[in-house]
């Protein structure tokens, strides 16, 4: 089971659902118990949180993850060997990034402009183009107790998020329960965080800041097709808007979560709203079996 | 000598587009008879990515040496160095003008791109 939680607008809560989620199931609702044993969850037997933020990480900052591996990324990018290339140009034919130039009787290329999919390499009938690498940044393992964790930290200078949130994306285990903080906006970032996940949880804020953004996020996952329901936070603030827009696309609202002094405490010192309130484990329990059920009956409609 | 100006239109007397990439048109002139061959830059200007590069390359190609322009980023430096395209970067006014000054000697070529990358 694979829920990628996404927002369109920032600063909504992502990160605040993912990582109550993730340590709700985990922990089983009350004791160290798995959820499997638990709540008799046919999926899965383990809980894990990618966080595919990869440009502002900061699940990290709530859960103080024990990092057990860190790994740098690269993308493949092409190396020419000038001396078998004939300057015939395929390479910068097929080239939709414009990452190779052939210019007088040099060939140049822009690795900051590669996307890595290799076609130069497949069309060079001199075979003269190799691969080498361009660093993405860093991804980081390591566990919360039982919690499997993961995180990409984008290189300072990276103007492409999507190849390393592939690689973050790429530790998901079969048979667990996979949370994915994904980035805000509706781009390319998001959609990988998005794409192949069997669940969205939209997570926005009653306000027309929320619902503008929201509606691009819930036009986007329609394309790909996946089930959604929504986290309104902050839910005593705002209009009516978001809760009118959710009725009229048929969006369920699976959890509501109010602007909170506790909730505002407990954040500001990198705590999680399950830990300050322990009673709110079951609510995201009942959240992910909201999801699950969702899921299973194959979308909301 | 051929001299590439970025044009805002087809002759002479047009205004320099400040942009090198994305110029409408880029005019390659003769500094001797003034003669202009235009090369429409609709399609690059359009480009989804490395539009200075491959403007950077279709002049190359038109035998250019010398490229005034308003801005020019660094991948687009990087290809006109390698094409040994020397770049005057900052030129206004009309495309005529420019030339001219060029011609007078006192143009300042450029030892680096002008702008940032565009993401």
């Amino acid at each position: 089971m694979i829920i990628s939680i996404a927002s369109g607008k920032g600063g909504t809560g992502k990160t605040t659902v993912a990582t109550n989620l993730a340590v709700s199931l985990e922990t089983g609702g009350t004791g160290k118990t798995t959820i499997a044993t638990n709540l008799a969850v046919s999926l899965g037997t383990g809980v894990q949180l990618l966080d595919c933020d990869v440009e502002e990480p900061n699940c990290h900052l709530f859960l103080n993850p024990v990092i057990h591996e860190k790994e740098t990324a690269y993308t493949p990018v092409p190396k020419i060997d000038e001396a078998k290339c004939t300057l015939c140009r395929k390479c910068v034919e097929i080239c939709r990034f414009r990452a190779i130039m052939v210019i007088g009787k040099t060939v140049l290329t822009f690795p900051e402009l590669c996307h890595g999919c290799g076609g130069c390499m497949a069309v060079c009938p001199e075979k003269a183009i190799s691969e080498t690498g361009r660093e993405l940044g860093v991804v980081e393992k390591g566990t919360v107790d039982d919690l499997h964790f993961a995180h990409g930290i984008i290189r300072v200078g990276e103007a492409m998020s999507p190849p390393l949130i592939r690689k973050v994306r790429s530790l998901t285990q079969p048979e667990t329960i996979t949370i994915i903080d994904a980035p805000p906006g509706t781009s390319c970032p998001v959609i990988t965080a998005m794409k192949g996940a069997d669940f969205v949880l939209l997570v926005t804020e009653p306000t027309p800041f929320g619902l503008h953004d929201l509606r691009l996020a819930v036009e986007a996952v329609k394309i790909l097709k996946i089930p959604a329901g929504l986290v309104i936070n902050r839910c005593d603030i705002g209009d009516p808007g978001v809760r009118e827009y959710a009725k009229q696309e048929n969006l369920p609202v699976l959890m509501e979560i109010p602007f909170d002094r506790k909730i505002a405490e407990s954040y500001s010192r990198g705590k999680l709203i399950v830990e300050a309130m322990p009673e709110w484990r079951k609510n995201f329990l009942k959240l992910y079996r909201d999801i699950e059920k969702i899921v299973r009956q194959g979308g909301a409609n | 000598m051929k001299i590439a100006v970025t044009s805002k239109d087809k002759n002479l007397d047009a205004p320099i587009d400040p942009r090198f990439g994305r110029a409408a048109f880029i005019l390659i002139v003769d500094s001797e008879t003034l003669e202009v061959d235009v090369l429409d830059n609709t399609e690059n200007a359009d480009a989804f990515k490395g539009a200075g590069i491959q403007a950077a390359s279709m002049i190359s190609d038109k035998g250019a040496e010398v490229l005034l322009t308003g801005y020019c980023g660094p991948n687009a430096f990087k290809a006109l160095n390698a094409a040994e395209i020397k770049v005057v970067n900052d030129v206004s006014g009309t495309v005529r003008e420019a030339v001219k000054t060029f011609k007078e000697g006192k143009s300042v070529f450029a030892d680096a791109a002008n702008v940032e990358g565009h993401w």
